[in-house]
C-alpha cells in the first residue's frame, strides 16, 4: 500500500445496468455517510449511458478530493449484476470487499443469440478467490418479497450495511431511507433494506 | 419547496456540481435563465424549470443554444442577472452571438455555462471549450468542486457586472455530475424586471461601432487579467521546488496524489480557477519560484502553452512539461491513479499501488458480451426503424441513413443498423441533401422532434428550395427524451400548470413547402411500412412524421397504466428468429433454458405491451394484466 493512504478512507464503487437504481443507492450511501459524520464525495453517470448500458458510480468517504476510483483502488464494490461485477474487477484488489447481486440481466448480444452469458458460479468463484471478501445474494427475490421488484437496489444497501465494509451504521441508512426517499416507497424501502441486511 | 430554495444560510447540502451552480445563481439574485438541454449540463436547467414554477425566476427551454444565448443577452442588456447553460457543442451553435456579444457587453450579469464532456460519455466530440474564452476574449472560471461551483457562480455575476461582459463558467462531466458537500449562503431576491436603455453607439454592431467596441473589449480583457491575478480562485500552496499547475477536476487528482506520494514538502501547486484571461503576473512569479513545472490539465495544453509564453517573454528557462507521449494525453478524461503515476515518474518518486485484479488470470474466463446502451423495450423509434428496414427489404433495395442526435441514434445497433452518418444537431436533413445529390442511393434521414425544432427546419427549407430528393423521417416522441424528458415547442404531453402553446411539426413541414407528407403511428407496422414505401416510390422530397409518445415519459407524465403484455406461444420452435434478427426488442430473447417451453421468451418485467412484436410474428399473443 502507499505510504500515506489513510486507513479510514473508504472508496465505494457501484456497478450496474441502466435502470437498476444505482443512482438512488449512491445517494443513499452518501447521505447516510454524512449522517454518520463523514465527509463525502460521489460521482454519477447521467445521459446516454443510462439507456440500458453499464452504469458506474462512486461514493468516497473520508479525506479524499477525487470523486472517481482508479484501478485496484476500490475498497468496496457493490455490483448489481453478476457480469458487470466481474467486468469491473480491475477496480478491485486483494484487499477489496465485493457484494454482488446474483441475478443476470441479459446483454443485447446474448438476447439475440450472438453470444453466451458467462457462467455465474464460475465468475463468482474467480472473484471469491481473489478478493478479501465476496458476498452474493438474490436481490430480486428479496425485493419482490419486500413488495417491489424495483427495490433490489435498496436490498443491496441492506447487504452493504451488514457487511460492515463501510463506516456507516445501519441506523444512518435507515434514517436516510426514511427522510430522503419518496414517501410512498419508504415502507417498502425499509423492508427491502431489512431483508438485505438479514440475508448476509 | 424546492430544496435549492432553502433560505437557510450555512446549511450543508450534498449537491451535484450542476445543482451547486443553480444555488449559486439563486444566491446571486438570478432573474432570467435559458437553455437548450444537453448532457452534462441538463440538471442546471431542469432545476431552474422546477424553481421557476415556485418563484419569480423566468426560465425557458429555448429551441436551440443560439436562441437561448440571444434571448439571455436581451435580458442581460436590460439589466437583469441572467444565466444561459448548455453543453460544450451547444456553444458552437451559440458561437455566433457569443463572439459579438463580447463586443457590446451586458448591463446585468450574464453567466454562460459550458459543460464539456472529456471522454465523450454522451457527446459526439470532446472539444475543449476553454478555447472559446480565448476566441471571444471573455473571462472564464472553472470550478474544481461543488462548493467552488457555487462560489464561482456567485462571483461570476459580480465579475460580469463590474466588467460589463458576459462571463463563461466551464465545467466538465465529472464536475457537473459529481456530488459534494456545499454550504449555503444567503439567497438574494431576484430582480426580474429591467429597462432597456438605448445606446446605439454601443449595442448596434454596424462596422463603425464594432471597431470601437473591439477596442473596448481588449481594454476590459486587460482589466479582467488583473482580476485573475488577484482572484481568490487562483491559489498557491506549498513551498517546494517542484511546480505543479492544475485546473478543474484534475486539481483534485493532484492534491490526492501529492498526499499519496508523500511529497507535500517537495511541491508548490498553483491552482487556476480563474484561468482566462491568463494571469500572467501570477504565473511569472510562480515560474520564478520553482525549479521545474508539470502542468496537469485535461484535454488541450492551454495552461501549458500560456506558461511557455510567459516564460519566453520573461526569458525564464524553467522546464515546463505537460502534454507528451510519456506524460499527459490530450485525449479523454483523467483519473487519479494516472495523474499520480505521471507525477511520480516526472518527479522521480517511487511508489506502490494496490495490484488490480486481472481477469486475464481467470482460467475459466469466457468471452464477456458487451452491454451497449440500447433503445428501450416498447420504444416507438425501434418500431419506426423496423418499418423502414422492412419496407426497403420488401422492395429489394437499400438506403443510406443520415441520422441525428437523440435516443434514436441508438438505431446504429444491429439488427436495425439505421445510422450511417452523423456529425451534429440537424445534420441529418442537410447531409441527406448532399448525399442524395451526388449518389444514386436512396437516402432516408432520421431526426427527432426536439432536434427538428433545434436545427432541422432550415435544412428542410433548403431541401425544398434546392429541390433535393430524399425522405426525412421525423421521429416525434413528444419530448426531449435522451437528456431527461425536457419539453420542446411541439409537446402536447405537458407538466401540470404548463400553459404554453404547442407548435405543430406537420404544419411547419407543410409550410416549408414539402408536398409529400405522411403522419403515421409507428406502432402500427403495416401503415408505417406503407407510408415509407409510398415515399420511396414517389422519388421526391418527402417527410414521414412517425408520431408516438416515449413510453417512459407517457407513464411518468400521464400515469398511463399497462393493460397487457405479450408472451410467446408454445408453437415457437426458434427456427425463424425473425423477431430478434429484424426487430430485437430488449424484452424479447432466446430462451437461456434449452429445455424451456418456448425457444424465445418475452421478459414480463420489461414488456410494456406496445404490441409491435405481435404484428411481426403470429406466434406471439397478448396476455391481460
Amino acid at each position: 500500500m502507499m505510504n500515506n493512504r489513510k486507513v479510514d478512507n473508504c472508496r465505494v464503487c457501484f456497478i450496474g445496468v441502466g435502470g437498476q437504481g444505482t443512482l438512488l443507492a449512491t445517494m443513499v450511501l452518501a447521505e447516510a455517510a454524512i449522517h454518520a459524520g463523514h465527509n463525502v464525495l460521489a460521482s454519477e453517470v447521467h445521459g446516454m449511458a443510462q439507456r440500458g448500458g453499464v452504469v458506474e458510480s462512486t461514493v468516497m468517504i473520508g479525506d479524499i478530493k477525487s470523486p472517481i476510483i482508479s484501478d485496484g483502488e476500490a475498497d468496496v464494490l457493490v455490483g448489481f449484476e453478476p457480469l458487470e461485477t466481474y467486468r469491473a474487477m480491475r477496480k478491485c484488489s486483494a484487499d477489496s470487499v465485493v457484494i454482488s447481486n446474483r441475478v443476470p440481466i441479459m446483454p443485447f448480444g446474448v438476447a439475440i443469440g450472438q453470444s453466451d452469458y458467462p457462467d455465474v458460479d464460475k465468475m463468482f468463484a474467480f472473484i471469491g478467490g481473489r478478493v478479501k471478501t465476496l458476498m452474493t445474494l438474490d436481490a430480486q427475490k428479496l425485493a419482490q418479497k419486500a413488495g417491489a421488484a424495483l427495490s433490489a437496489n435498496v436490498v443491496m444497501m441492506g447487504a452493504l450495511a451488514r457487511s460492515k465494509a463501510v463506516p456507516v451504521p445501519k441506523e444512518a441508512f435507515e434514517e436516510t431511507l426514511r427522510t430522503k426517499t419518496k414517501e410512498k416507497f419508504v415502507e417498502i424501502n425499509l423492508k427491502a433494506f431489512a431483508l438485505g441486511f438479514d440475508t448476509l | 419547496m424546492h430544496p435549492l430554495l432553502t433560505p437557510e444560510e450555512g446549511k450543508k447540502l450534498l449537491l451535484l456540481g450542476n445543482e451547486a451552480i443553480v444555488r449559486g445563481a439563486l444566491e446571486a439574485g438570478l432573474g432570467f435563465a435559458t437553455t437548450y438541454p444537453g448532457t452534462p449540463s441538463s440538471e442546471i436547467a431542469d432545476n431552474f424549470f422546477r424553481i421557476a414554477a415556485e418563484s419569480d425566476l423566468y426560465f425557458e427551454y429555448s429551441t436551440n443554444e443560439k436562441v437561448a444565448l440571444e434571448t439571455a443577452a436581451g435580458a442581460a442588456v436590460s439589466g437583469v442577472r441572467t444565466m444561459c447553460s448548455m453543453k460544450h457543442v451547444g456553444l458552437n451553435v451559440a458561437a455566433d452571438p457569443l463572439m459579438t456579444l463580447a463586443y457590446v457587453g451586458v448591463r446585468g450579469g450574464l453567466v454562460i455555462v459550458t459543460a464539456d464532456d472529456p471522454s465523450m460519455f454522451s457527446s459526439q466530440n470532446e472539444q475543449d471549450n476553454r478555447l472559446y474564452a480565448r476566441l471571444s476574449a471573455l473571462p472564464m472560471l472553472e470550478p474544481s468542486s461543488a462548493q467552488e461551483a457555487k462560489d464561482m457562480t456567485v462571483a461570476a455575476f459580480a465579475i460580469s457586472e463590474s466588467l460589463e461582459l458576459p462571463v463563461l463558467l466551464r465545467t466538465t462531466t465529472r464536475l457537473s455530475h459529481h456530488r459534494g458537500i456545499v454550504t449555503t449562503g444567503a439567497l438574494l431576491p431576484p430582480k426580474t424586471k429591467g429597462d432597456f436603455q438605448k445606446d446605439s453607439s454601443r449595442f448596434v454592431t454596424v462596422p463603425a461601432v464594432a471597431r470601437v467596441r473591439h477596442r473596448v473589449l481588449l481594454g476590459q480583457e486587460e482589466k479582467a487579467r488583473e482580476m485573475a491575478c488577484q482572484s481568490p480562485f487562483n491559489t498557491l500552496s506549498g513551498n517546494g521546488p517542484w511546480g505543479i499547475v492544475a485546473g478543474g477536476m484534475a486539481y483534485n487528482y493532484v492534491v490526492d496524489a501529492v498526499k499519496d506520494l508523500a511529497i507535500e514538502e517537495k511541491v508548490r501547486v498553483l491552482k487556476l480557477g480563474f484561468g482566462y484571461p491568463f494571469p500572467e503576473d501570477l504565473a511569472k512569479g510562480f515560474i520564478r519560484s520553482v525549479e521545474k513545472i508539470l502542468v496537469v490539465e485535461e484535454l488541450e495544453p492551454i495552461i501549458e502553452e500560456n506558461l511557455r509564453v510567459v516564460a519566453h517573454t520573461n526569458s525564464l528557462a524553467t522546464p515546463i512539461a505537460g502534454k507528451a507521449a510519456d506524460l499527459f494525453s490530450r485525449l479523454y478524461e483523467y483519473e487519479p491513479g494516472m495523474v499520480r503515476a505521471v507525477m511520480a515518474k516526472h518527479f522521480g518518486v517511487a511508489y506502490e499501488t494496490p495490484e488490480p485484479i486481472d481477469l486475464a488470470e481467470d482460467p475459466e474466463a469466457a468471452e464477456m458480451p458487451i452491454r451497449p446502451p440500447n433503445l428501450c423495450a416498447g420504444c416507438p423509434h425501434r418500431a419506426a426503424y423496423y418499418a423502414v428496414n422492412s419496407a426497403l427489404a420488401d422492395m429489394g433495395t437499400e438506403a443510406v441513413f443520415p441520422t441525428d442526435i437523440g435516443c434514436y441514434t441508438l438505431g446504429i445497433l444491429p439488427p436495425l443498423r439505421s445510422a450511417d452518418f452523423l456529425v451534429c444537431m440537424g445534420s441529418s436533413v442537410t447531409s441527406a441533401a448532399g448525399i442524395s445529390r451526388v449518389t444514386d442511393s436512396k437516402v432516408i434521414a432520421f431526426i427527432g422532434d426536439s432536434t427538428f425544432f433545434h436545427s432541422g427546419i432550415t435544412g428542410l427549407i433548403n431541401a425544398v428550395h434546392n429541390q433535393h430528393r430524399f425522405i426525412l423521417v421525423i421521429l416525434d416522441n413528444g419530448t426531449t427524451a435522451m437528456t431527461g424528458h425536457q419539453p420542446h415547442p411541439g409537446v402536447d404531453m405537458t407538466p401540470p400548470g404548463w400553459q404554453k402553446p404547442s407548435v405543430s411539426i406537420e404544419a411547419i413541414v407543410r409550410a416549408c413547402g414539402v408536398e409529400k407528407v405522411a403522419v403515421v403511428n409507428p406502432i402500427h407496422v403495416a401503415k408505417t411500412k406503407a407510408a415509407v414505401r409510398e415515399a420511396l416510390e414517389a422519388d421526391m422530397l418527402s417527410v414521414v412524421i412517425a408520431k408516438a409518445p416515449c413510453p417512459l415519459f407517457e407513464r411518468r407524465m400521464l400515469g398511463v397504466k399497462q393493460k397487457r403484455a405479450f408472451v410467446v406461444g408454445p408453437e415457437c420452435t426458434g427456427e425463424c428468429r425473425a423477431c430478434i434478427d429484424t426487430f430485437a426488442c430488449p424484452a424479447l430473447y432466446r430462451n437461456p433454458d434449452p429445455d424451456g417451453a418456448t425457444a424465445m421468451v418475452i421478459n414480463q418485467d420489461l414488456c410494456i405491451g406496445c404490441g409491435v412484436c405481435i404484428q411481426i410474428c403470429n406466434k406471439i399473443r397478448p396476455k391481460k394484466i
